[in-house]
C-alpha cells in the first residue's frame, strides 16, 4: 500500500450546503487522495481533531451560506495549539455575502493564516494543482498520483 | 431435571443461584462474603452450603467483579476519538477504566499509571494510516517503564508492528489487534473487547486467585459487567424463536458505582438532525464512579448540590428533616457501607439519592440534541444516542430491587426528570426491576442455552 496525501475537508459552521462538499470528495479521490469527509455543520474543534487522528496533509474548508469571515477565524490558531500549526489550510466557497470584491476577501482569508482562498465558482481541479504544488513544495513529493 | 449454578462473585457478596433449565425455574439461591483476600472458595462454599442440590448441577459457572473488577487503563490520541473509542471498548469488555489518557504520555503520566495498577493496558491512537508518531512515543514511554501487565495495542494499523516491537523488546506481555477507530469516528470496539475478555480468562483470572473456584465448579468465565451487557442484549434483542423485548436501557445502582447499559442504536428519532462526533455503540456501557448508594454517597450528593437535594425533599414532603440530619446519614454511608435506612426519614433520603444516581447517571449516558442558532434560524444537531424512544428500563441494585417503589426511583431515568431539556433520555418507557438478581446469571446462562436464559429473564423480571 503506498501512502496517499489525506485530506480532510468539511462544510464550516451551521452552514448545510452538501452538495459541492460530495463533488470534492469525488474530485479528490480520483486525483489519488484519501479523504476525510467531516460533512457539513462542522465546528472547527472537529477539523483539528480529525486532522491530528488521521495524520492530515492538509485541511479543504467550505463555507457558502455568507458567514465564512465569522465561522473561519481562529481555525489556525487552533491547529497551532494541537500541535499542527504547519498544516495547508484551504478555504473556498461563497465566503462572504453577497458580491464583495475578492482580492480583498482573500486577503481577509490569506490573514487569518488560509494558505489559500478560492472565489466562487473555483472549479475542484484547479485547487488540486495547487494542493499537489504545494505538497512537493513542502517535500512530499514521493506520491504517485494517477495519471 | 437438567440444572445450572451460575454464580456472581462480586467485591462484598458471592451470589449463588440454581435453575432448572427444563422447567425455566428458579431452584434456589444464597450468598456469602466474598473472600477473595484470603480465599474465594472459603465463601463460595458458605454461599453453597446453604443452596441444595447444587453438585448435581451439570454447568457451573461465575462470572466475578472481585478483587477490584478487571481494571484497564485505556490510552488514545484526541480524547473525544481514539481515547473515547479505548475507554468505551474497555468498558464493553466489563472492564473497569482506571483512567483514560490522550496525546503523549508525560513522565508524570507515567508515575500515575504505575500507582494505578492496572490488570491490562489499553494503547490506542491515530486512524488506520493516520498519526503514528502520538502512539509510537506511548508506546516507548511504557517500554521505558517497569510496568509488568500485558498492553493491548489498538492503535493505526500502519504503526502496529513498530509499536508491538517497541513493547515486546523491552520484554512487555504485547497483544496486536485491530485499530478501536479504524477510520475518523468509526467505531470498531469488537476485536479489542473479544482480546480483553481472553486475556482475563487466561491470566487475570489466576493472577487474582479466582482460579481456586475450579476445585468446586467449572470455572469464572468472564467479569460481571460482561455478564449483564450480555444479558442485556439477549433481552433486547432475543434467540431464534423467543423474541425479545426491543431496545432497552438496564440500569444498576450500586454502592460505589452505577452502571448504564443502553441496546439501541440510538439514531436521530427526529428528521433533520445531523448526527455528530464518535459513532456510538449498538450495546453501550457507562460507569459513573462518583454515582453510588453507600461509597460514593458522599460525591453522589455534592453531584446532585445540596440545593436540589433540599428541594427534592421538600417537594416529597420532607421539609422538616434537618441539613445536619441528612448530611450526617450521607457520611455515615460512607463509612458504613452495609447500613440500611432504619425509620422513614432515613429511607427517603436514601430514595432521594437512588433517584438522583439514575437520573444522573443516565444524563450522562444519554446524548444531547443542540440547537444552533443561525441568523436564518435554528437547526439541530445530535451528540451522543437519542434514547429518548427507549421502551423498557430495567433496574437493579439494592435500592432498586429491596424498594417498596421501585418506580420512585427509576423514574429519574425519564426525560421530564433530567434537568436539561436537552437531553435525550427516554421519555415513556416502562420500567421492570431484577426483583431476583437475574441478570449476571442469565449473561452467564446465555453462552450455553441463550433461549433459557431469555426466557427465565422473561418469567422473573417485574414490571412496576
Ligand atoms: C441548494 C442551495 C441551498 C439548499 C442546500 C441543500 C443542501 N443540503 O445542499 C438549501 C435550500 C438548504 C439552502 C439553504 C440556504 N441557503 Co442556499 N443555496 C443553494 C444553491 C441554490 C446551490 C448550492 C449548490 O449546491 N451549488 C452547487 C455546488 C456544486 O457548488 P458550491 O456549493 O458552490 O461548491 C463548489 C465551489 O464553491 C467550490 N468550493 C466549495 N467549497 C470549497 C472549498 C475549497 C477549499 C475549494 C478549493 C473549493 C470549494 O467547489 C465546489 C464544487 O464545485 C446556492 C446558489 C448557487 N447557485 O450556488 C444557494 C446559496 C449558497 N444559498 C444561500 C443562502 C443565503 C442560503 C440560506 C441562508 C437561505 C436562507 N435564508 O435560509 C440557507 C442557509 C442554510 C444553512 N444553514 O446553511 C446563498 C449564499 C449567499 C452568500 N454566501 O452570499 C446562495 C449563494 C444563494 C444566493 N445567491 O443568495 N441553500
Amino acid at each position: 500500500m503506498t501512502a496517499k496525501p489525506i485530506v480532510v475537508l468539511g462544510v464550516i459552521g451551521a452552514d448545510v450546503h452538501a452538495i459541492g462538499n460530495q463533488i470534492l470528495e469525488h474530485a479528490l479521490n480520483d486525483a489519488g487522495f484519501k479523504v476525510v469527509n467531516i460533512g457539513v455543520m462542522a465546528s472547527q474543534k472537529e477539523f483539528v481533531n480529525a486532522a491530528i487522528e488521521t495524520g492530515a496533509d492538509a485541511i479543504w474548508v467550505s463555507s457558502l451560506y455568507g458567514h465564512g469571515e465569522m465561522d473561519c477565524r481562529g481555525l489556525r490558531e487552533k491547529c497551532q495549539e494541537a500541535g499542527i500549526g504547519d498544516i495547508l489550510i484551504y478555504v473556498g466557497g461563497n465566503l462572504v455575502i453577497g458580491k464583495q470584491d475578492w482580492e480583498n476577501t482573500k486577503k481577509l482569508f490569506l490573514n487569518m493564516g488560509y494558505d489559500r482562498a478560492y472565489p466562487p465558482g473555483t472549479l475542484p481541479e484547479t485547487a488540486i494543482k495547487d494542493l499537489k504544488e504545494d505538497l512537493q513544495k513542502r517535500g512530499k513529493s514521493r506520491w504517485n498520483w494517477p495519471s | 431435571m437438567e440444572l445450572a449454578l451460575l454464580i456472581d462473585i462480586g467485591s462484598t457478596y458471592t451470589k449463588v443461584a440454581l435453575f432448572d433449565l427444563q422447567g425455566i425455574r428458579l431452584t434456589g439461591r444464597n450468598q456469602a462474603y466474598t473472600t477473595v483476600e484470603r480465599d474465594v472458595t472459603i465463601g463460595l462454599k458458605k454461599a453453597l452450603s446453604g443452596l441444595q442440590g447444587w453438585e448435581q448441577a451439570r454447568y457451573k459457572l461465575a462470572c466475578s467483579s472481585a478483587a477490584g473488577g478487571l481494571k484497564i487503563i485505556a490510552i488514545g490520541l484526541v480524547p473525544d476519538l481514539t481515547a473515547e473509542a479505548a475507554r468505551r471498548a474497555a468498558l464493553g469488555a466489563g472492564g473497569k477504566v482506571l483512567k483514560t489518557y490522550s496525546y503523549e504520555l508525560t513522565n508524570r503520566d507515567m508515575e500515575d499509571i504505575k500507582t494505578l495498577d492496572s490488570d491490562i493496558i489499553l494503547l490506542a491512537g491515530g486512524t488506520d494510516g493516520g498519526n503514528k508518531d502520538n502512539i509510537i512515543h506511548n508506546a516507548r514511554m511504557l517500554a521505558g517503564s517497569n510496568l509488568d501487565q500485558p498492553v493491548i495495542v489498538a492503535g493505526n494499523k500502519s504503526a502496529a508492528e513498530e509499536v508491538g516491537g517497541i513493547l515486546r523488546k523491552a520484554g512487555k506481555e504485547t497483544y496486536l489487534t485491530e485499530n478501536v477507530m479504524p477510520e475518523l469516528e468509526e467505531l470498531n470496539i469488537e476485536p479489542a473487547r473479544e482480546l480483553i475478555r481472553n486475556i482475563f480468562l487466561k491470566k487475570i483470572i489466576q493472577a487474582k486467585g479466582l482460579d481456586r473456584v475450579n476445585e468446586l465448579i467449572d470455572g469464572v468465565i468472564m467479569p460481571t459487567p460482561a455478564a449483564v451487557l450480555k444479558a442485556a442484549e439477549l433481552l433486547a434483542d432475543g434467540f431464534a424463536e423467543e423474541e425479545g423485548l426491543g431496545e432497552l436501557m438496564v440500569i444498576d445502582v450500586g454502592g460505589a458505582t452505577t452502571d448504564v447499559h443502553s441496546i439501541a442504536s440510538g439514531k436521530p428519532s427526529r428528521p433533520g438532525v445531523n448526527w455528530r462526533g464518535l459513532e456510538e455503540p449498538y450495546s453501550k456501557r457507562t460507569v459513573e464512579g462518583d454515582l453510588g448508594m453507600r461509597y460514593s454517597a458522599p460525591s453522589l450528593y455534592s453531584a446532585i448540590g445540596s440545593d436540589s437535594f433540599r428541594e427534592q425533599l421538600e417537594e416529597c414532603g420532607y421539609s422538616d428533616i434537618s441539613k445536619d440530619k441528612y448530611e450526617a446519614m450521607i457520611n455515615r454511608l460512607h463509612q458504613d457501607v452495609e447500613y440500611i435506612p432504619k425509620n422513614q426519614e432515613e429511607q427517603i433520603i436514601d430514595n432521594l439519592l437512588g433517584r438522583n444516581a439514575v437520573r444522573l447517571a443516565v444524563a450522562r449516558h444519554v446524548g444531547l440534541l443542540k440547537t444552533i442558532y443561525t441568523p436564518m434560524g435554528a437547526s439541530s444537531l445530535q451528540e451522543g444516542k437519542d434514547l429518548t424512544g427507549i421502551k423498557y428500563v430495567i433496574g437493579t441494585g439494592g435500592i432498586i430491587v429491596n424498594n417498596d417503589d421501585p418506580g420512585f426511583i427509576l423514574a429519574g431515568a425519564l426525560y421530564r426528570n433530567q434537568k436539561r431539556p436537552e437531553l435525550l433520555a427516554p421519555v415513556e418507557p416502562d420500567f421492570m426491576v431484577d426483583r431476583e438478581y437475574l441478570l449476571a446469571a442469565a449473561g452467564l446462562l446465555a453462552e450455553i442455552t441463550p433461549e433459557t436464559s431469555l426466557r427465565l429473564m422473561k418469567k422473573y423480571l417485574e414490571k412496576v
